[in-house]
């Protein structure tokens, strides 16, 4: 099929119709004179492919790639090592340029990839039921949200001053148009403040969400906030990272209703900060209120095994605006990569990675705490992820270790949290010791 | 009760009135229209419910439908058989087949539903 949409005869045809003698006699009968801009513009003149591609590399160039540097960077977004078996596969054109065709049944291979991603990630998150995949773990965050107000009947989501703020500010966009208020838990040293969570947590409350480990890398106190949850009749979300749960507990051993999670970690390259993908399970009890994709695998006619969209008309086709979301889609190619990367990792990968970052980052964080003008900012127990507080501006610093060739976290200024002198680090199997090192030394001599 | 005894909404529901209690259900022509029945979701004891106002939804394999509020009043029961075997309201939709049970609120409410022979040209031609 060619992208050409019609020819110069047809083009012909229609200015002859329209009675113009050409596109610009169109344009100025079309549209008023005041609304014209007149500027003129300054485009470059045509460039050969060759030209094009010098000047794109020339561009890209100017990036900074994790392969080229040792990067501390992570805040919800993390540098693993990815294995070629991933790109290998994700990047056969039959996966890469495929969109799921409007009768989703006949791409039964697209369908068995993602029944096979359900599978895994409900047995990750402890929970019964997957969906087959969202944008990203913000989004997923705020659906859950939905689901809960749609459960419960109420009206009150408690966001805690720990979530990350980009999560909690997705959530506030996503349920501004509807009655449904967003109250923030405030924070204590780093942790959810239990006893403001008790008395917040009302018989007016949809959802209690909990990030564990927290945006500061820090691991709450779950059970008594799920606990009081229960007790007031509100549904306890939880968003966690997902390569911590080899090693914690899952999200449905502290008897969660809905699991969230960014799934970047499981074979997803950082990107500036996307593609990302959104993982979300829930019981059973929640499975109708699940927005996006169900995979189910059934029995066809003939008694042969087969896969198929499930509980999908209901939502999308059928309740339309009264149901919880209207997300039509999900996340294929990035639910696809961690599918590949789950499956060549296996449970005892799962372990021995969170064990690695964790690990990790208590070797760095004995060294950090230790070096002139970096001080600990927390004292709760961390996973993979802790913040220090500096002397010096954050923003310096990774300004001058970047010229050594090291990016030291992120300056936590940037988010509105109350935490201006505060650097972030995050720590994966990337980081070992030979890399713990040179940023201690790095950091010390600067 | 006879079918004849009942009263109904245009919404195809019927409801058995006895004292200040309603039960209430979805009518035989309902069922036939909606096909199999896979799920019923009912509002909890104690939600207080308004005449023709939806309160929960009625899942066919092709179809999802608002249920709606034939009387208001507070939902004193459901059916939970209704839940393990959603095909009761195929099979018995007047009798094991009946949603919930209504603490009526205002009595003069009735009056706007429909008598059998009221019902009966709705579902005709």
């Amino acid at each position: 099929m060619s992208y050409i949409p019609n020819t110069d005869a047809q083009r012909h045809e229609m200015l002859k119709a329209a009675g113009v003698q050409n596109f610009d006699e169109l344009f100025e009968r079309a549209v008023p004179r005041k609304l014209w801009d007149n500027t003129e513009f300054k485009m470059p003149p045509p460039l050969s492919e060759l030209e094009v591609s010098v000047l794109l590399n020339e561009l890209s160039s100017k990036n900074i790639c994790t392969s080229e540097i040792i990067s501390f960077i992570g805040a919800g977004v993390y540098n693993h090592y990815m294995p070629a078996a991933v790109n290998a596969l994700l990047f056969r054109s039959e996966f890469y340029t495929a969109y799921t065709p409007y009768q989703a049944e006949v791409a039964q291979g697209t369908l068995q990839s993602i029944f096979e991603y359900q599978t895994m990630v409900s047995e990750i998150l402890g929970m019964e039921v997957s969906n087959a995949s969202m944008y990203d773990g913000a989004t997923a965050c705020a659906e859950a949200a939905l689901i809960a107000s749609a459960h419960t009947g109420r009206n009150k989501i408690l966001v805690p001053r720990t979530l990350h703020p980009n999560y909690a500010a997705v959530t506030s966009t996503y349920l501004s148009g509807l009655p449904i208020a967003v109250d923030t838990l405030p924070a204590s040293d780093g942790l959810i403040d239990i006893e403001s969570a008790m008395k917040m947590i009302d018989d007016k409350t949809a959802a209690v969400l909990i990030q564990q480990p927290n945006f500061l890398g820090l691991l709450e106190d779950v059970e008594p906030i799920i606990e009081s949850a229960h007790k007031a009749g509100a549904l306890a979300v939880m968003v966690v990272d997902p390569i911590t749960l080899g090693v914690l507990k899952s999200p449905g051993e502290y008897g969660a209703d809905i699991a969230v999670a960014e799934g970047q970690p499981f074979g997803i390259p950082q990107a500036f900060g996307g593609p990302l993908l959104g993982m979300m399970a829930v019981n059973k009890n929640l499975v109708r209120r699940l927005p996006g994709r169900l995979v189910g695998k059934t029995i066809d006619s003939r008694g042969n095994e087969g896969f198929c969209l499930t509980l999908q008309t209901r939502e999308q086709h059928i309740r339309r605006n009264k149901a919880t979301s209207n997300i039509c889609t999900n996340q294929a190619l990035c639910a696809l990569a961690a599918t590949i990367y789950l499956s060549l990792l296996g449970p005892g990968g799962l372990k021995h990675l969170g064990e690695l970052a964790l690990e990790n980052s208590h070797y760095a964080y004995d060294k950090a705490v230790n070096i002139k003008g970096f001080s600990s900012k927390f004292d709760s127990p961390f996973f993979r992820e802790f913040v220090v507080e500096t002397s010096v501006k954050p923003s310096k610093l990774i300004e001058k270790a970047l010229l050594k060739g090291i990016l030291p976290g992120v300056d936590l200024s940037v988010f509105d949290i109350g935490l201006d002198n505060c650097l972030m680090l995050a720590f994966t199997e990337m980081t070992g010791k030979t890399q713990i090192d040179k940023l201690v030394q790095v950091l010390s001599g600067l | 009760m006879s079918v004849e005894q009942l009263k109904y909404t245009k919404e195809h529901e019927w409801i058995r009135v006895e004292g200040e209690i309603a039960t209430m259900g979805i009518t035989d022509y309902a069922q036939g229209e909606l096909g199999d029945v896979v799920f019923v979701e009912l509002p909890g004891v104690g939600t207080k419910i308004n005449q023709m106002q939806p309160f929960g939804t009625i899942e066919a394999v092709k179809t999802v439908a608002d249920l709606f509020a034939p009387v208001s009043g507070e939902v004193i029961e459901i059916n939970a058989l209704i839940e393990s075997s959603p095909a009761i309201v195929n099979s018995d939709p007047y009798g094991q087949g009946w949603f919930i049970k209504i603490k009526i609120a205002d009595k003069s409410e009735l009056k706007s539903l429909l008598s059998y022979n009221e019902y009966l040209p709705l579902i005709k031609g």
